[in-house]
């Protein structure tokens, strides 16, 4: 131990400010223990909140807000080429964000939770070293601890020559293309997850000529192709080019820009752009916090691995968030957020959630919760399909975008709703409804009895499942005629 | 048109099954839900119904052949009758056709039942994914430690609800801390006793409900000796009915097996003579009735004998005791709460009296005339039927000259009451009429030894001969 070094004592360190760690430091001091929150960032939020979904929403409305003056045209309302003030959108996405920060700190202070900032490495399983900027380094001793150190972007360091280029300004990761520092003329986006589509939808719209390169066969990855079609087809109209199948040689920095060698079909070999954006994915931040002096077991992907309660292997921590494995989603880690405050109040809690739903926040937006059927295939698992096609929803029509399918996912013997996907904008918010659904073992004729109101784009689930219902019914009644006549 | 049945899904974390029987042959004609298969996984010996109506083309697999999940296992001529009636799931997905037993060990036929939808009249389970219910269902179900997949399902879709975990958690806490096969009243001995009406014969279906159809495989709890036992045909030899093993008997038979399995009985008999303390009873049983105003509450030899454990149980902690198998160590409780097993319409159940040593012998009679009362109307709490650290069981209203019952796992013995009677006996060299109650204790050998059980009934029998020294004593 240095001499000097200041120690203090807590029931309960919770490490990470983003919204997992936040949130368990809330809740657990809301079931009355003494919780301290240590955040490595100046202010609390996470990834979520600085770099991540805030920041990215605030800069998808603004290429809404274009996209839809431009499309207005359709309709008989024109109002002529955006003007765009990239000062003073950024300043806008800024005060989004610091607002939402202070909001943080105002509901620790009110709950009792005291922040400390710094960063934190274990030293054992009772207790970290936190090096504060410019201040003696604490050792804090806790009984428990939640792990909530989130994740950061994957970067790709052999396809450069050097370090210099690896760091050049012109090779963006997801948290410096939020950054907003200028419209580079020409983008190309290395990935084609929803980080890259959502991040390339934002500069196409201000004006940036976007090329996707993807090293799969299709765009997102893991999500049905169905609902990633007519995604595909709109973003085919915002971006200059989507290159599938195409792997990614090297990337040099040039005095200009950036140049990358690709191989692929009927793509040239070398694309050159004045930024490269790389979004190839996310890894959890295991590593460098020390959890080598504790008993915590990680994966080979470096997730931390934890029960149902979300305590790890060594009994005294637990791990929420993206730390503990995929998806990497906020509304999982703020969902075991509450899970491992309450274990350690003692309730009887665990994660035992049945979906955990994922958006795409693009025009239009794509989102999916429970089975799909891509996973349904891989494993296996029987199921049937409902699709409500949004060329039928009268709401669709009145906001002048049928570009949408609402599916339903079900299980052919019982009509247990197994998932649902849905592509069409505001997608994201229509969602919730199928999470609540699979939440509470709802079958078919839950979804087509109660009643939607009309005309909302959320009829679409009710006519999907309705539509299931009448096509079992003509199957069971073909069935009777068939046994009848046999007889 | 040929199609092809494999090797189903049969639940999580199976991946091959040995096939004991094939029931068709080739070229045989197999109605849907016909059985064709019978397989053992790890886990259970599972029927597999024919997901299609159609002739037997060609069988893949013989008898004794460990296959693994995917394999193709028959091929069907579905053609040669015209018809298929095969459910569109199963004609689409073959590789999922449901499976009719149910696989989980004591998953007593979580099976849909209201179906939801004329299509979905499917006696089958869907063996993979999670039991549906609401999130505040399993918090639930999670708080009183209830499995979902053992639970009776009422919902659509074998959604399990709320009242479905409660009923489940109320019957496994009962047979939880079911003490003794051979027990079955539970009344005193003497006639002053609270008794419960004499069982009427009831049809075994209608103690038991439900139709063989609903039954599954008894498996995961017979130790080393888990495996499949050969029953010779009964009904070869005249009618028989088959009733599925349910719920409370179910669970009776689960728990009995694993008390015998895990604790190595040994039962220890003696006697006491309590003539002078029947007597006592007898002279102030009304004195005692009339000071609780409740004619229930009676001064019984049950009362007594309570009392006299306690004393015992200080004396000889190791029958205060239970063995951790899973740490190795041995664990004295420093309480002492004992059970009284009581015979109901639903099965024995054993209500706990806590810390017995703290209380008098008028509290005691009050609060087992109450307990014994609540039990019956099953209307016993929860939390009344927790934490017993000793098992006290009585057959005397019935009858019997003694008994061997069993050690109400975890814990570490039993004693068992049967009929105090008059008899005749040595008393100063001359014969006498007494009241004999005959005792019988059955103990885990590996916490105690059998010198220590004979001193500890020793200590039961000299309070209950002696009242005088049992108020020294107790």
């Amino acid at each position: 131990m240095v001499v000097g070094e200041m120690v203090q004592e807590v029931e309960l360190a919770v490490i990470g400010g983003g919204p997992g760690g936040y949130t368990a430091a809330l809740r657990a001091a809301e079931l009355g223990i003494k919780t301290l929150l240590i955040d490595a960032a100046p202010k609390p939020g996470g990834v979520c909140l600085h770099m991540g979904c805030i920041p990215s929403k605030a800069l998808l409305h603004a290429a809404e807000v274009i996209h839809s003056s431009k499309s207005a045209e359709k309709i008989g309302i024109s109002f002529g080429p955006a003007k765009i003030d990239i000062d003073a959108l950024r300043t806008w996405k800024t005060g989004v964000i610091d607002k939402l920060s202070q909001g943080i700190v105002g509901m620790c202070k009110s709950a009792g939770v005291e922040i400390l900032h710094g960063k934190a490495t274990f030293q054992d399983s009772r207790s970290v070293r936190v090096d504060c900027p410019g201040e003696s380094a604490m050792r804090i001793k806790f009984k428990h601890c939640i792990l909530a150190t989130g994740s950061r972007p994957v970067k790709l360091p052999k396809l450069f020559k050097n370090e210099e280029d690896i760091n050049s300004d012109k090779i963006l990761d997801s948290t410096s293309a939020l950054n907003l520092a200028d419209i580079p003329k020409k983008l190309i986006v290395i990935g084609g997850g929803y980080i890259g589509l959502e991040l390339g939808t934002v500069y196409a719209a201000l004006g940036s000529e976007v090329t996707v390169v993807e090293m799969t066969d299709g765009l997102l990855p893991g999500a049905d192709r169905d609902l990633v079609r007519p995604l595909a087809n709109k973003l085919g109209e915002q971006f200059k080019a989507i290159h599938l199948n195409t792997k990614v040689n090297n990337i040099s920095v040039t005095k200009s820009g950036v140049e990358i060698e690709v191989t692929g079909k009927d793509v040239p070999e070398k694309l050159t752009a004045d930024k490269v954006l790389i979004s190839v994915g996310r890894r959890p931040n295991s590593d460098g916090i020390g959890l080598e002096a504790t008993q915590v077991e990680i994966d080979q992907f470096g997730f931390v691995l934890s029960d149902e309660t979300c305590r790890t292997k060594d009994k005294r921590i637990f791990s929420i968030g993206d730390i503990s494995g995929q998806p990497m989603l906020a509304h999982r880690a703020i969902r075991q957020a509450y899970v491992a405050a309450e274990v350690l109040a003692g309730k009887p809690s665990a994660y035992d959630n049945r979906c955990v739903p994922a958006v795409v926040f693009t025009e239009p937006e794509v989102a999916w919760c429970g089975l799909t059927e891509t996973e349904a295939k891989a494993k296996n698992i029987s199921f049937s399909t409902a699709k409500f096609p949004w060329s039928a929803s009268g709401r669709a029509m009145t906001i002048a975008d049928t570009n949408g399918t609402t599916k339903v996912l079900f299980a052919p013997n019982t009509t247990l709703v197994l998932g649902v996907g849905i592509v069409g904008p505001r997608a994201g918010d229509l969602i919730s409804e199928a999470v609540v659904a699979i939440e509470m073992g709802a079958v078919l004729e839950d979804l087509a009895v109660a009643i939607h109101p009309h005309p909302t784009l959320s009829e679409t689930v009710n006519e999907a499942a309705m539509s299931a219902l009448s096509r079992l019914d003509r199957q069971a009644k073909k069935d009777s005629e068939k046994q009848i006549s046999s007889t | 048109m040929t199609v092809e049945f494999k090797l189903p899904d049969l639940g999580e974390g199976i991946h091959e099954a040995e096939i004991i029987a094939v029931k068709v042959k080739e070229g045989e004609m197999v109605k849907e839900d016909q059985i064709i298969f019978e397989v053992e996984t790890d886990k259970a010996v599972v029927e597999i119904p024919s997901p299609y109506a159609g002739a037997v083309a060609k069988i893949h697999v013989a008898q004794g052949q460990t296959v693994k999940v995917g394999c193709v296992m028959i091929g069907y001529d579905i053609a040669s009758k015209g018809q298929t009636q095969a459910p569109a799931a199963a004609a689409a997905a073959p590789a999922v056709a449901p499976v009719k037993q149910a696989v989980t060990a004591g998953n007593n036929g979580a099976t849909a039942q209201a179906p939801a939808h004329p299509a979905a009249q499917a006696t089958t389970k869907v063996l993979t994914g999670p039991v549906p219910a609401t999130p505040a269902t399993r918090r639930l179900a999670r708080e009183l430690g209830v499995d979902l997949h053992q639970v009776n399902a009422s919902g659509p879709a074998g959604r399990v609800l709320k009242e479905d975990v409660m009923a489940y958690a109320a019957g496994s806490l009962e047979s939880r801390i079911q003490p003794s096969a051979t027990a079955s009243s539970t009344t005193s001995s003497t006639p002053s006793s609270i008794s419960s009406k004499p069982a009427a014969p009831t049809s075994m279906k209608d103690k038991y409900g439900g139709s063989s159809a609903d039954a599954s495989p008894l498996t995961g709890m017979g130790g080393m000796n888990a495996g499949p036992v050969e029953y010779p045909d009964f009904a070869k030899f005249g009618d028989v009915e088959r009733l599925p093993l349910k719920s409370i008997r179910r669970k009776i038979a689960m728990n009995m097996t694993q008390a015998w399995t895990h604790i190595p009985h040994v039962t220890h008999f003696d006697e006491a003579n309590v003539t002078e303390l029947s007597s006592l009873v007898t002279k102030y049983e009304k004195e005692f009735a009339a000071r609780s105003g409740d004619n229930k509450v009676r001064p019984t030899l049950t009362v007594f004998t309570i009392k006299a454990l306690a004393s015992a149980l200080k004396l000889y902690p190791q029958f205060n005791s239970s063995l951790d198998e899973n740490t190795g160590e041995i664990v004295i409780k420093h309480y002492y709460n004992i059970g009284v097993a009581v015979a109901t319409d639903r099965g024995l159940i054993v209500p706990v009296i806590k810390n017995v040593d703290q209380k008098s012998f008028y509290d005691i009679a009050v609060e087992l005339a109450d307990i014994a009362a609540k039990t019956r109307a099953g209307k016993i709490e929860l939390e009344r039927l927790q934490g017993g650290t000793f098992t006290l069981t009585n057959i005397g209203a019935i009858g019997g000259t003694s008994m061997s019952p069993m050690v109400n796992f975890p814990e570490a013995a039993i004693l068992g009451m049967a009929r105090a009677s008059q008899k005749p006996i040595v008393k100063d060299g001359q014969i006498a009429i007494g009241t004999i109650l005959p005792l019988a204790m059955s103990f885990d050998h590996r916490l105690a030894d059998g010198a220590e059980a004979a001193y500890f009934v020793q200590h039961v029998v000299k309070l209950l001969e002696d009242p005088f020294k049992f108020v020294l004593e107790a």
